[in-house]
C-alpha cells in the first residue's frame, strides 16, 4: 500500500461546544482509527482527550462515532475508508472533552442491580461446584461485554429520549441477563426489570445488537426472554385470573 | 500546619487506599473491607478497563480437575524452575498453596468457567507447567475474572472507588506512608488522600518499550512512587518478552497472541517450514517456559530464519474451524479484523513483545509489606514470586492470591495506626510536589513529552533487548541519564490547559518510566550471567553461585544503587518438591 495521508476529523470541544477539527495523518498499513487519533496526540495536538486502554478490542475504553456509527477506534482499520473519516464522542452522553465523555451513569446503574445470588444449599456445600458446559455458556455470550457502552449510545431510548433515569440501556439487559441465566443464581430480578431497570422502553429495534463488537445478540438473546419472563409474571392473562381467584400463580413482590 | 483546611485541593480518608483497580487492587479492596476497613480505590482509568482484563490463557491453580496427578508441590516446582529458582520460596509455596482456593471463590462470586465434561472447571495445559492447570474462560479469562472482582466490590459495604484519577506523590508522617496526591485526569483538580494503609496494585512499566502488550497505563508508577517513598525493589533486571505478539500489520506490532494458541496445539516454525523448537527444548516444545520460545524466535530471526515482517510463523490450522472458534475467539476476531487473516486457515506471523515485569517493589512473602513502613504491594507491582521469568496463567493466580494477604494486612494495619490518617503531613512536601506536578504547564516552549516518551522506547528497545551485553547497557543507562535531565525540564506539549490533557499526564509519567529504566539498566549491569529473561551475550551461562542472589535497588542520598542480596535457602520439604518434579530445568543456551 503506498504511503498516503487522511484527513481525519476530529470534534474538538467541552460540554459548551465545539467544532470538528481536520488533521492530516500520514498513513501507515494496517493503521486503525485510534492510531491516527494518537498519532495527531503525539505529534499535532498534545492536549486531545480520548480514553483507550488495550488497542486490541478488549477494554472497550476507546468507543467512538466513525462517521457517525458507533464503533471502537482500536477494531475500526482506516482503510475502510477514502482519504478522510470524521471521529466524534458518543453523543448519548455528556462531553467532558473532545472524545471523551462522562459515562458514570452506567456505573451507577449497574450498582442498582442485585449481584449474583446464589442458593443456600450451594453456599453452605463445601464442595467445589458442578455446572454443565452448556448450561454456562448461555450466560457465557452476555459475560463477553466488554463495557465499551456502544450499545447504550445507539438506543433511542437512552440517545433520543434521554431516558438515563427509567432505563438502564441494552448493557444492562445483559448484565441481568447473565445474573437470571446463571444455573445457580437464584434472585428473582424481575420486579427490578419492571421497575427500576425499565425493560419495557425497549421496543425491540436491535440498533444495539448491530454495534456490539463483541457480537453478542442483545436483543434476541438477553432482552427478548427477559421480557418474556416478565410478562409472564405480571401480564400474563391466564396467570392474572388464576391469582383473582386466589390460585397459587403469585405475583412477585415488587 | 494542618492541610484540610487549605483550598488547593479536596481531602478524602480512608483507612486503606489501594493504588490501581486491577485484579490485584480490586482483590485487596475486597479483603480489606471484609477486614473491617473503610476503602478507597483509585485507578487511572475507568473500572473494569485496567490490564487485567487483557489476560487472555488462564488462571494457573493446582485443582487437577484435568490431571489427577497434579498438586501444590509440582505447581511449586514449576514455578520456581520457571523462575530460574531466583524467586522468593515461600511466595511461591503461598502461590501454589493458595490459588486453588482463590479461584473456587471467584466461582462463588459469579464467575463461571470452561467445564469438564463432570461439570468441574476445565483446566488447559500451559507453557512450562506439568500438568493441564489453567482454569479459563475461552481466550478471555482476565476479563471474566476483572467483572467478577468489580461487581463484587461495588457491591460490598465500605469500598469506594475514584476513577481516572492518578496519584503522583505518596507523603509519609513519621517514617509510615500516611497518604497520597493525586489529581483528576478530567480538570486537573487534586485529592490529598490520608490513609492508615496503602497497597500498591499499579502494575507494569511496559510502556517504556517501544513493542509491548501494554497500555498506555503501564508506566511503572507504583514501582517509582513506592521507590521515590524510599521502598526497597528488586529483580529490576527481569521483565519477561511474551514469546508472541503480532507483528504484521505495523499498526497492531506488540498486540498479545495468547499462549493459549500453543496450550491448544499451535505449532511454531521459520520460514523454511521448520519447526525450531526441536532445536531449543525438544521436550516441552512450543510448551517450554517463556523466556525460552522468546529467545529461540530472536535466534531464528537474527539467523536469517524469520518470516516476511521479521517473526515466526504460530500455525493451528491442524485443528477443527469450530474448535478454534470456541476455544480462541478472540484471537481469531482479532487476526481477521485487524491483520485479515483467518486463523483457522493460515498461520499467524509472531515475534516476542515486552509482557510483564517480574521485578518491581519487594514485599514479604506472608503480607506483601514493603520496607516502608504502612506501604503494601501486590500483582505486577510487586516481585518475588516469579524470579527470572513468569509462567503463564501464574499472573493472575498471583493477583488473587497476593491481593487478598496484602488488603487483609493493609486493613489490619490501618486499624493498629487508626491515628495515622490523622498524622501531620509535611506541607513544605506536598506543596513541593504539587509545584513539581504543575511545572510542565508553564513550560509552553518546554520538550514535548510524547518526543520524550518515544525516546525512552528506543533506548530501551535498543539497549535492554531479549539478549544484552555491558557495553549496550552502560550507553543505554548514559541516555536515560541524560532523558531524566531533560524530562525534569519538559512542557507538556505546548497547551497548558488542566482540562483533560494528556500530554501534561505524559510528561509526568515520564519521571516513572525513567525510574523503572533507569533500575532495570543498573541491575541488568549487576547481574552478571544469564539467566531467565535476563540473558547477556558476554555472560552466557548460568552462575550457580548467583542461584540464591537478588539485586536490590534502593534510593540512597548518592542516587540510585543496586546491591546483591542473598536469600535464606529453601526448607527441605521445599527442596524436596523441586528435585522430585519432572518439570525440565532449562539451562541458558544463548550463543
Amino acid at each position: 500500500m503506498d504511503v498516503s495521508n487522511l484527513d481525519l476529523k476530529i470534534w474538538r470541544g467541552d460540554a459548551k461546544g465545539g467544532e470538528p477539527v481536520t488533521y492530516r495523518v500520514p498513513v501507515r498499513e494496517g493503521m486503525v482509527v485510534l492510531d491516527a487519533v494518537l498519532w495527531v496526540q503525539a505529534n499535532i495536538a498534545s492536549d486531545l482527550a480520548v480514553r483507550w486502554n488495550c488497542k486490541a478490542a478488549k477494554c472497550g475504553s476507546c468507543s467512538a462515532e466513525i462517521d457517525g456509527f458507533p464503533r471502537l477506534m482500536c477494531k475500526t482499520p482506516i482503510a475502510e475508508y477514502g482519504g478522510q473519516l470524521s471521529v466524534g464522542p458518543m453523543k448519548a452522553f455528556t462531553v467532558i472533552k473532545d472524545l471523551v465523555t462522562d459515562v458514570s451513569w452506567n456505573y451507577q446503574a449497574n450498582k442498582e442491580i442485585p449481584p449474583f445470588t446464589p442458593g443456600e444449599k450451594d453456599l453452605s456445600s463445601s464442595e467445589p461446584w458442578r455446572m454443565q458446559q452448556k448450561d454456562v455458556e448461555r450466560v457465557m455470550e452476555f459475560r463477553k461485554c466488554i463495557e465499551c457502552f456502544l450499545c447504550q449510545d445507539v438506543c433511542h431510548v437512552l440517545r433520543a429520549h434521554d431516558l438515563k433515569g427509567a432505563f438502564q440501556g441494552p448493557r444492562f439487559m445483559v448484565r441481568i441477563a447473565s445474573l437470571e441465566m446463571h444455573p445457580k443464581d437464584v434472585l428473582d430480578r424481575r420486579p427490578l426489570l419492571k421497575g427500576k431497570a425499565g425493560i419495557g422502553y425497549c421496543n425491540v429495534t436491535k440498533c444495539c445488537t448491530e454495534v456490539c463488537p463483541e457480537h453478542i445478540h442483545i436483543t434476541d438473546n438477553a432482552i427478548i426472554p427477559l421480557k418474556e419472563r416478565m410478562d409472564d409474571a405480571y401480564f400474563d392473562p391466564v396467570r392474572s385470573l388464576l391469582r383473582r381467584l386466589g390460585g397459587s400463580a403469585r405475583k412477585p413482590s415488587a | 500546619m494542618d492541610l484540610v483546611s487549605s483550598p488547593s485541593y479536596e481531602t478524602v480518608e480512608a483507612d486503606v487506599l489501594v493504588l490501581g483497580a486491577g485484579g490485584a487492587g480490586l482483590r485487596a479492596a475486597i479483603a480489606a473491607a471484609e477486614g473491617g476497613a473503610r476503602v478507597m480505590v483509585v485507578c487511572k482509568s475507568l473500572l473494569g478497563k485496567a490490564h487485567t482484563v487483557m489476560a487472555e490463557g488462564g488462571v494457573a491453580a493446582a485443582m487437577h480437575n484435568v490431571a489427577y496427578q497434579d498438586s501444590w508441590e509440582v505447581h511449586f516446582a514449576d514455578t520456581m524452575k520457571g523462575g530460574k529458582l531466583i524467586n522468593d520460596w515461600r511466595m511461591a509455596e503461598i502461590h501454589a498453596k493458595e490459588s486453588p482456593d482463590r479461584v473456587l471463590e471467584l466461582e462463588r462470586w459469579g464467575a463461571v468457567f470452561d467445564r469438564t465434561w463432570q461439570g468441574r472447571i476445565h483446566q488447559r495445559p500451559f507453557g512450562a507447567h506439568t500438568y493441564p492447570r489453567l482454569a479459563h474462560v475461552g481466550d478471555r479469562t482476565g476479563l471474566e475474572l476483572i467483572r467478577t472482582l468489580q461487581d463484587r466490590a461495588v457491591h460490598q459495604n465500605g469500598v469506594d472507588v475514584h476513577m481516572e484519577a492518578t496519584v503522583f506523590k505518596l507523603l509519609k508522617s513519621r517514617g509510615r506512608v500516611a497518604g497520597a496526591l493525586a489529581y483528576r485526569r478530567a480538570d486537573g483538580s487534586l485529592i490529598l488522600y490520608r490513609c492508615g494503609a496503602l497497597v500498591l496494585a499499579s502494575g507494569g512499566a511496559g510502556k517504556m518499550y517501544r513493542v509491548t502488550s501494554n497500555s498506555w497505563e503501564s508506566t511503572g508508577d507504583g514501582t517509582a512512587l513506592a521507590y521515590d517513598a524510599g521502598a526497597q525493589l528488586r529483580d529490576m533486571e527481569m521483565v519477561q518478552f511474551h514469546p508472541t505478539g503480532m507483528v504484521w500489520p505495523a499498526g497492531v506490532r506488540g498486540i498479545l497472541v495468547t499462549e493459549g494458541v500453543r496450550g491448544e496445539g499451535g505449532v511454531l516454525r521459520n520460514k523454511d517450514g521448520e519447526r525450531f523448537m526441536e532445536r531449543y527444548d525438544r521436550d516441552r516444545m512450543e510448551l517450554s517456559s517463556r523466556d525460552v520460545v522468546a529467545r529461540a524466535i530472536n535466534s531464528e530471526v537474527i539467523a536469517g530464519r524469520g518470516t516476511p515482517h521479521g517473526g515466526a510463523f504460530l500455525d493451528i490450522t491442524h485443528r477443527k474451524p469450530d474448535f478454534i472458534k470456541s476455544k480462541l475467539p478472540s484471537m481469531y476476531e482479532q487476526f481477521l479484523k485487524l491483520a485479515d487473516v483467518d486463523i483457522t486457515k493460515q498461520p499467524m506471523e509472531v515475534a516476542p513483545t515486552i509482557h510483564y515485569a517480574m521485578g518491581g517493589v519487594r514485599v514479604e512473602a506472608e503480607t506483601g509489606a514493603t520496607s516502608v513502613a504502612g506501604l503494601y504491594a501486590a500483582g505486577e507491582v510487586a516481585s518475588g514470586l516469579h524470579g527470572a521469568n513468569r509462567l503463564g496463567g501464574n499472573s493472575l493466580s498471583d493477583l488473587l492470591v497476593f491481593g487478598k494477604r496484602a488488603g487483609e494486612a493493609a486493613a489490619a494495619s490501618a486499624v493498629d495506626h487508626a491515628k495515622a490518617a490523622a498524622r501531620k503531613l509535611d506541607q513544605a512536601e506536598v506543596e513541593e510536589a504539587i509545584a513539581e506536578l504543575m511545572a510542565p504547564l508553564e513550560r509552553p516552549a518546554g520538550e514535548n513529552p510524547y518526543r520524550l516518551q518515544a525516546e525512552i522506547q528506543d533506548v530501551m528497545t535498543a539497549h535492554a533487548p531479549i539478549v544484552r551485553d555491558e557495553s549496550g547497557l552502560r550507553a543505554g543507562l548514559e541516555k536515560i541519564l541524560e532523558l531524566k535531565a531533560r524530562a525534569a525540564v519538559c512542557g507538556a506539549g505546548g497547551s497548558g490547559t488542566l482540562a483533560f490533557n494528556p500530554g501534561w499526564h505524559t510528561a509526568r509519567d515520564l519521571h516513572s518510566m525513567l525510574v523503572n529504566a533507569e533500575a532495570l539498566l543498573r541491575a541488568a549491569l549487576e547481574r552478571k550471567e544469564s539467566r531467565g529473561a535476563h540473558a547477556r551475550s558476554d555472560f552466557p551461562k548460568t552462575d550457580d553461585e548467583l542461584s540464591d542472589v537478588n539485586y536490590v535497588v534502593e534510593k540512597t542520598p548518592q542516587g540510585m544503587q543496586v546491591k546483591a542480596e542473598r536469600r535464606p535457602p529453601m526448607p527441605g520439604y521445599l527442596a524436596e518438591a523441586v528435585r522430585h518434579s519432572y518439570a525440565r530445568y532449562t539451562p541458558e543456551e544463548t550463543e
